[in-house]
């Protein structure tokens, strides 16, 4: 497994966020559904430990999560928030900034075009681009860094249908050009069905299914 | 070697200041009218001024009187420590901000008060250090307390970008450095403006009470221009101190946001 969890809880203003939560994210594409507050987003920051857990243990790698360096971990396990938060400047700006972070050398118009983006949106002010571009300029800014896994947040919850499915689009042909895992909340069991082949399901901070997508959303 | 005038040309009578309070009725009046609800405000900013600076006035004769500079600094301590406890009203939304204003007033404090004695434009004695130190410690309450304001606001609205930057792997100080730029700027930009417009829409304080104790309008302009130089230096040491120790507080070791407080409330 790629990510096991083992009984993590995490509680916020005297509230369970997460309960005894045990599960396996394998390498692949995995999808965590669920409805609205069941805890999905807490889930996906736990795991480049944007927040720790209260209770339990997450092991990545057959490694405790903790015992990796966050910095380090947050730019193999790169995590793609539900609204866009851009640095001002222009896209390729953001690009470079990811890049120069993780060490990496930056090749603009590739990562753009992983991410669905022709190469002239490199020069374009940041505050100038649509919700949709946005969202895409995200997902180049965490691939300019050569991550080995994905953490995606809705990554097309404030969009139409067109813009959906050209992220979508780009989800797939990445999967297909790279060798990276993706694990992608979501609300919508459709998309789910679309973009991975295992599925966490949660209800209210609990589990309440886990395994192969055929199973778990049947 | 800034020199000291013997004597002053003015005295002040109790029923001169007493009259003045017609101007503190006026603005009490002007509240009510347009229901403001500062009248409270004013009469416990009133009171206070008057007994505060009553105390401070004997404390200070006091400190004359002995010429002894362990009163000074102590009295400069003071100064310090009721500072960062008058700024820590203005950052409810800073978690221990208590810290970082203390050691930022007391660092402008020293730094400067050091470096204008150090230069020669100062004779390390009370009746330079007092009235100096004052000024200096005050502007940079002030500065700190604009500047802590400020980064309060800011580590809430750009939370959702901090948090991405630090996704990225960045750490804490790299995810914060655009908010503590504009942080910094606010505690500073106040006394530059200011300094900008010196002389021509405003005279200040300290040339004004110079040309009214009746020293020579070179003096005055001199002297107001060696204050005005040292408190940008003042505010510049307390803003940058204050913040770069504050935003630390809303991280984690492991460079993660904390979970926002309520905000501190105080009695003003």
């Amino acid at each position: 497994m790629l990510f096991e969890l083992r009984e993590v809880g995490l509680d916020r203003g005297g509230r369970a966020v997460l309960d005894a939560l045990s599960a396996g994210i394998p390498e692949g594409s995995t999808a965590i559904v669920g409805p609205s507050g069941a805890g999905k987003s807490t889930l996906l920051r736990l795991l480049n430990r944007l927040v720790d857990p209260d209770r339990g243990e997450i092991h990545y790698r057959d490694r405790p999560l903790d015992s990796y360096e966050p910095l380090a971990l947050r730019r193999e396990v790169a995590l793609v928030p539900q609204l866009p938060a851009l640095l001002e400047g222009t896209v390729e700006s953001n690009l470079r900034y990811a890049a120069d972070l993780a060490g990496e050398p930056l090749e603009p118009e590739r990562t753009l075009s992983l991410a669905g983006l022709d190469p002239s949106f490199a020069e374009r002010d940041v505050t100038k681009l649509s919700v949709g571009e946005q969202q895409r300029a995200m997902l180049a800014r965490a691939l300019a860094q050569q991550p080995r896994i994905l953490l995606l947040d809705e990554p097309t919850s404030a969009l139409d249908h067109a813009a959906r499915d050209q992220i979508e689009a780009a989800l797939a042909e990445l999967r297909r050009e790279l060798e990276i895992s993706v694990v992608l909340v979501s609300h919508d069991p459709e998309q789910a069905r679309r973009l991975s082949d295992w599925v966490l399901r949660l209800e209210a901070g609990r589990l309440a299914g886990c395994g192969p997508l055929a199973e778990v959303l049947a | 070697m800034v020199e000291a005038a013997a004597t002053t040309s003015i005295h002040i009578a109790v029923w001169q200041v007493a009259a003045s309070l017609v101007l503190v009725a006026l603005a009490a009046a002007i509240s009510f009218w347009q229901k403001a609800d500062l009248e409270r405000d004013i009469a416990v900013a009133t009171a206070r001024s008057i007994v505060q600076l009553t105390l401070v006035g004997y404390a200070i004769k006091l400190i004359f009187e002995t010429d002894t500079i362990w009163l000074v600094l102590a009295l400069l301590a003071v100064m310090v420590f009721f500072g960062a406890i008058t700024a820590r009203h203005r950052a409810t939304k800073v978690p221990g901000s208590f810290g970082p204003l203390l050691i930022a007033l007391a660092l402008a404090g020293g730094t400067t008060l050091g470096l204008v004695v150090a230069l020669g434009i100062f004779d390390p004695t009370p009746r330079y250090l007092v009235p100096v130190g004052g000024m200096v410690i005050g502007n940079a309450m002030t500065a700190s307390a604009v500047a802590l304001n400020r980064l309060g606001d800011e580590m809430g609205d750009a939370r959702a970008r901090i948090e991405a930057t630090l996704a990225l792997g960045a750490t804490a100080r790299e995810a914060a450095a655009p908010t503590v730029r504009r942080s910094l700027r606010s505690g500073m930009i106040a006394l530059i403006d200011s300094t900008k417009t010196t002389g021509l829409i405003f005279f200040p304080g300290t040339m004004v009470g110079m040309l009214l104790a009746g020293a020579s309008p070179t003096d005055a302009v001199r002297l107001q221009l060696i204050l005005l130089y040292t408190l940008l230096g003042s505010v510049s040491i307390s803003a940058l101190t204050a913040t770069l120790l504050a935003y630390r507080n809303f991280f984690t070791p492991a460079a993660q946001l904390r979970e926002p407080e309520e905000p501190v409330t105080t009695a003003a």
